[in-house]
C-alpha cells in the first residue's frame, strides 16, 4: 500500500461517548465529543482496498497490513501493537505485516494518549497542551511516540478495539454470504468457519465484503485467558532488515532521480546566540561547495558531498553572540540551585535521629546513535521533508512554520529512528527547523543536512541538572517520622512520589532559572528523582540500623504491588546471602509511567576503587506483557542506558556553552562494562504500564546503594566517576 | 587519480579525494548506506567495515588507504543469499533494538571471529568496543558465543 492512496478520508461511523468500552472511555475522558473513532475513520476507497478500519487492511492474498501511528526506535512498539490487533482479529500471525502510518491528521494519536492517561498529561506532551481548554486542535497535531504510551493507549484503546471490530465485520460478511447467523460462525487463524455446514473462507476472501459491513459499535474484546498471540515472543518484524544493512534511517535517504546536496552546519554555541559575522571566502573556493548559507543562529555549507561540506565548514571562523550567557557555567547553575534550596526542610522536633543529605544530578545529552538528519526539498509554497522524529505530524507543523507555508503543503516521510530516548519528541525539532531553512536557500534542490556528533552533543535539549536537599527523622525505635525534600532543576511531577508509609513526606520544588535548554530524556523527571528518593530512603535505613530491603518492605504494607516487586527482586538476587569483601548489593524501587520496577544491583569495588557492576536483577510489574522477549529487551536496554549515565555521563557548561563534544569526552559504557541482567515480570491486575522508560530510574540508586553496601562510601553525586571509591 | 577498490567483490574506481574517509565514499559515492556515521572520530564503531578481512573504522580511514584492497560492508556479508553466521545469531537472539549501531557491531564481530574463532569473554571485551545506546550488550555476547559455536557460512 502506498501512502499516496490514503489521502481521502470519510467518517463512516461516529462513535458517541459511552457507547464503546474503549472508545467511550476515550471520548468521555478526553472530552472530545466530536473526535472520530480511531477505528472507523477510513479512506474513501476502503472497500476496494479491503481496509476495514483506520489501521487494518486485509488484501485478497490474505495478508494483513496494520498501520502503526507510532514510530520504531528500537522499542518493538510496532510489533507489540500489531500483536494486540491481531489477537482480537484472530489473525494468523505469520500473515501480519506492519507499516508506519503516514503523517496525516487521521493518524493523530495525541488525544488517545491523553485519554489513556485520564487526568494525567504525559510530560512529553505537556508543553503543547492548553490545560484550561483541552483544545482539540492542540491534541490533533500530535502523532507522538513517547511517554511509554504506545501500547497502553493506542494498543489498549485503539488496536484491540480495531482488531475486534474488524473480526466482527469479517464474520458478518461471511454469515451474510452463507445465509447463516453470525453467532454460528467463528474466526480463527485468519479464517471464518461455519462449523455446522462445514463452510469456511479466509479473511482475504472476505475482506472486500467485510469492508462494506457497518462498523460494530461495541465489539467484544477477548478474555485475557484466551490470548494466543499476546504473552508470547514472536520475533520482531524489524530485525531482519537491521542485520543486513537494508533498514533505512533518515541519514540513508536519497532523493530518487534528483541530484541531492548535502549540508554541514554550525550553530551558535551558546543557545539563543546569533550569527554575528562570517567570512565565507575560504569555503567558497573549496571543491564541491555550492553555497554558504547564513541563518539567524547558524551557518551552513552546502556541497555535493557531506564530507566536502564539512571540510569547507571547518575552514570558516564564524562569530556568534553568546546571548548574554557568557557567565553561565555548571558552577554558577549549581550555586543558584543551592541558594534556591536554602536550609534543609524542617523535621519533627521529637526525632531521635535526623538524617540530611544533598544529591546532585548533571545535565545529560540523549546522544542517540544516529545524529540528527533532515532532508528537505522546498519549492514555492510546498515542501517535502524526510527525517526521523518521534512525532511526524508535529514535525510537519515545525517545517511549515519555519517556511511560512500551510502545514497541508508539507509532506513528511518518517524513517526508522537510530535511537530516540526523547530527543525526537515534539518541541525538539530544531534539526527539522534548520534543515528546511537550509533547503529553502537552495530551492528547489533537495538538501540533506547531517548533524555532526559535535552538533548533537552541544545542541541537545538536555536532561536537566538538579539538586535535591533532604531531611528525614527517625524515632527512638528507628521508625521513620518524616522524609522531606526540597529540590530544584528537575521540575515538578509525579516523579517525587514515595510509596512508603511515612507520616510526613513533603517534596517541594524551588525555582532557579538558567538558560540551558531542556527536554525529555528517557524516564523524564524520574531519572533524577528516582536517584534522590531511593538514595535517601537507603540512608534512612542505615541510620535506623535496618537492612535496606527490610526497611523499605516494612513501609510498603499498604502498597501490595510495590511490596511484591521489591520482594521478587530481593529473592532473585539472593538478598541477604554473604558476599566476598568489596562486593555489595543495593536495592531501589520506582514507579513511573504506570509500571513499578524494583532493581537489585550487585557490584564489586576493587581496593583501588574500581567499580564493576556485576549483575542487575529487575522485577517489573507493568500489568501484563504483550511481547515477552521484546519487553525483556526494554528492561535490559533501560538498565544499560541508565548505567552509562550513572557511571560516566555529564554535560558541563562553561561560558554559556556545552563543553563536551563527542564520545571521547561524553563516553558510553562498552560490552566489557555491561552487567548480566535478569528480568522477571509480575502479572498484576493493574492497567498496562509503559516499558520503554520505567527500568531507568531505579538503576542509579540501586548501584550507589550497592557501593555503600560494598565499601561504605555514599555516592551523592552523579555520575559516579566523580566520587573516589577508594577506601581511605 | 581514481582509487581502485573491491567492495563486496565488485571492482570500483573511485573518483574522490584520497583523504575523503572511506565511510563517505561507501555511503555517498557507492550508495552503500548500511555502514553508518556515528561520531566521525573512530569512537563508536558504527562505521566498521572489513578491510582485507580485518575490522576497521571507516569514518577516519582515508579512502586512499583502501586502494588495491578488498572492502566488505554489511551488504556484502551474506554469501550466495545465506546470511553470515553472525547475522543469523543476531536474529536468533533478537539483538538489535534501534539497529543503527548493529551494522558496525556485526562487522566488528565478523572481524573478531575471523581472527579468534572461539573468543573468551575477555577477548570479546577487548575486541568489541562499539557503542550501543540501546544497551544490547548482553544479547550481543550470547550471540557472539553462539555464532562462534555454529558451523556454516564463514566470512
Amino acid at each position: 500500500m502506498k501512502s499516496g492512496k490514503l489521502k481521502k478520508w470519510s467518517r463512516r461511523a461516529f462513535i458517541g461517548a459511552g457507547t464503546v468500552a474503549g472508545g467511550g472511555f476515550l471520548l468521555g475522558v478526553a472530552g472530545f465529543t466530536f473526535a472520530p473513532s480511531r477505528y472507523s475513520l477510513v479512506s474513501a476507497d476502503a472497500a476496494e482496498k479491503g481496509q476495514l478500519t483506520t489501521w487494518i487492511t486485509i488484501t485478497p492474498d490474505n495478508f494483513i497490513t496494520i498501520l502503526i501511528p507510532h514510530c520504531e526506535m528500537g522499542q518493538g512498539t510496532p510489533t507489540a501493537l500489531a500483536m494486540m490487533a491481531a489477537e482480537e482479529l484472530e489473525a494468523d500471525w505469520s500473515l501480519v505485516r506492519v507499516q508506519e502510518a503516514p503523517a496525516l491528521d487521521a493518524y493523530a494519536n495525541g488525544y488517545i494518549v491523553r485519554a489513556a492517561g485520564g487526568n494525567y498529561v504525559p510530560a512529553v506532551m505537556a508543553r503543547g497542551v492548553d490545560y484550561g481548554a483541552y483544545k482539540l486542535a492542540e491534541w490533533f497535531g500530535f502523532q507522538v511516540t513517547g511517554g511509554s504510551t504506545a501500547v497502553r493507549s493506542t494498543g489498549e484503546y485503539g488496536m484491540r478495539v480495531a482488531g475486534a471490530a474488524a473480526k466482527e465485520m469479517l464474520v458478518a460478511a461471511a454469515a451474510k454470504q452463507w445465509g447463516v447467523s453470525a453467532s454460528e460462525c467463528t474466526a480463527k487463524s485468519s479464517r471464518v468457519t461455519h462449523a455446522t455446514s462445514g463452510r469456511s473462507a479466509t479473511f482475504g476472501e472476505l475482506a472486500r465484503a467485510a469492508a462494506t459491513q457497518p462498523v460494530p459499535t461495541s465489539p467484544a474484546l477477548k478474555n485475557p485467558d484466551s490470548f494466543t498471540i499476546r504473552r508470547t515472543s514472536p520475533t520482531r518484524l524489524d530485525i531482519p532488515s537491521k542485520v543486513d544493512g537494508s533498514a533505512k534511517y533518515a541519514i540513508d535517504f536519497t532523493t530518487p532521480g534528483m541530484s541531492m546536496l548535502y549540508a554541514a552546519i554550525e550553530m551558535a554555541p551558546a543557545h539563543g546566540g546569533t550569527l554575528v559575522s562570517v567570512d565565507t571566502t575560504p569555503a567558497d573556493a573549496m571543491p564541491g561547495v555550492k553555497k554558504v548559507v547564513k541563518l539567524e543562529e547558524a551557518v551552513a555549507v552546502v556541497a555535493d558531498s557531506f564530507w566536502r561540506a564539512r571540510r569547507a565548514l571547518a575552514s570558516l571562523k564564524p562569530e556568534f553572540s553568546d546571548a548574554g550567557h557568557g557567565d553561565v557555567s555548571t558552577a554558577s547553575i549549581f550555586a543558584a540551585f543551592d541558594k534556591a534550596l536554602g536550609a534543609p526542610p524542617d523535621v519533627p522536633k521529637n526525632a531521635a535521629k535526623v538524617v540530611t543529605a544533598d544529591y546532585r544530578a548533571p545535565f545529560l545529552a540523549h546522544a542517540t546513535m544516529s545524529p540528527m538528519v533532515c532532508t528537505a526539498k522546498v519549492e514555492g509554497d510546498r515542501a517535502e521533508v524526510w527525517t526521523g522524529v518521534q512525532d511526524p505530524l508535529n514535525a510537519r507543523s515545525v517545517a511549515a512554520k519555519a517556511l511560512g507555508i500551510p502545514a497541508a503543503n508539507v509532506h513528511v516521510t518518517n524513517f526508522l529512528l537510530g535511537g530516540g530516548f526523547g530527543r525526537g519528541l515534539p518541541f525538539n525539532f530544531d534539526y527539522v527547523d534548520l534543515g528546511v531553512r537550509v533547503a529553502k536557500a537552495m530551492s528547489p534542490a533537495p538538501v540533506k543536512t547531517i548533524w555532526s556528533r559535535e552538533n548533537d552533543i552541544q545542541h541537545d535539549y538536555y536532561r536537566g541538572a538538579a539538586l535535591s536537599r533532604h531531611a528525614g527523622a527517625l524515632d527512638a525505635d528507628g521508625r521513620p517520622l518524616a522524609a522531606h525534600s526540597n529540590y530544584t532543576g528537575g521540575g515538578n511531577g509525579e516523579a517525587v512520589f514515595m510509596p512508603y508509609a511515612i507520616a510526613a513526606k513533603n517534596a517541594k520544588e524551588k525555582k532557579a532559572v538558567h538558560p540551558i535548554r531542556l527536554g525529555q530524556w528517557r524516564s523524564v523527571l524520574n531519572s533524577q528523582h528516582g536517584f534522590f528518593k531511593e538514595s535517601f530512603i537507603d540512608e534512612m535505613a542505615h541510620a535506623a540500623g535496618t537492612d535496606p530491603f527490610e526497611f523499605r518492605r516494612g513501609l510498603l504494607g499498604d502498597q501490595p504491588r510495590f511490596k511484591a516487586a521489591l520482594e521478587k527482586a530481593a529473592a532473585m538476587s539472593n538478598w541477604g546471602t554473604p558476599l566476598p569483601p568489596g562486593e555489595g548489593r543495593g536495592i531501589a524501587i520506582c514507579e513511573s509511567f504506570g509500571t513499578i520496577a524494583a532493581e537489585v544491583a550487585h557490584v564489586a569495588v576493587s581496593p583501588e576503587g574500581r567499580l564493576k557492576v556485576l549483575h542487575v536483577y529487575a522485577a517489573v510489574d507493568c500489568g501484563d506483557v504483550i511481547n515477552m522477549d521484546s519487553a525483556t529487551a526494554q528492561v535490559e536496554g533501560g538498565i544499560i542506558f541508565a548505567l552509562s549515565a550513572a557511571l560516566l555521563s555529564e554535560i558541563t557548561i562553561k561560558a554559556g556553552r556545552v563543553v563536551e563534544k563527542n564520545f571521547r569526552d561524553y563516553p558510553m559504557i562498552h560490552i566489557a562494562d555491561a552487567p548480566k541482567v535478569t528480568t522477571a515480570f509480575i502479572r498484576s491486575d493493574a492497567p498496562l504500564g509503559g516499558l520503554g522508560e520505567p527500568c531507568v530510574p531505579p538503576l542509579a540508586p540501586a548501584v550507589v546503594n550497592a557501593i555503600h553496601a560494598a565499601v561504605g562510601i555514599r555516592v551523592r553525586e552523579l555520575p559516579i566517576k566523580n566520587t573516589s571509591l577508594k577506601k581511605t | 587519480m581514481a582509487i581502485a577498490i573491491s567492495v563486496n567483490g565488485k571492482e570500483h574506481a573511485l573518483d574522490v579525494e584520497p583523504e575523503m574517509p572511506l565511510l563517505w565514499a561507501l555511503r555517498e559515492t557507492l550508495g552503500l548506506t548500511g555502514t553508518k556515521f556515528g561520531c566521525g572520530i573512530s569512537a563508536c564503531g558504527a562505521c566498521t567495515v572489513l578491510l582485507d578481512g580485518r575490522a576497521v573504522r571507516s569514518c577516519t580511514l582515508p579512502s586512499s588507504a583502501a586502494n588495491g584492497k578488498h572492502v566488505t560492508t554489511i551488504e556484502g556479508l551474506a554469501q550466495d543469499g545465506a546470511l553470515h553466521k553472525v547475522q543469523r545469531a543476531w536474529i536468533a537472539h533478537q539483538v538489535p533494538q534501534c539497529g543503527y549501531c548493529q551494522s558496525g557491531v556485526i562487522m566488528a564481530v565478523a572481524g573478531l571471529l575471523a581472527q579468534i574463532p572461539k573468543p573468551t569473554d575477555d577477548e570479546i571485551d577487548a575486541g568489541i568496543t562499539n557503542i550501543c545506546r540501546c544497551g544490547t550488550f548482553a544479547r550481543m555476547r550470547t550471540a557472539i558465543h553462539d555464532a562462534a559455536d555454529s558451523v556454516g557460512v564463514a566470512s
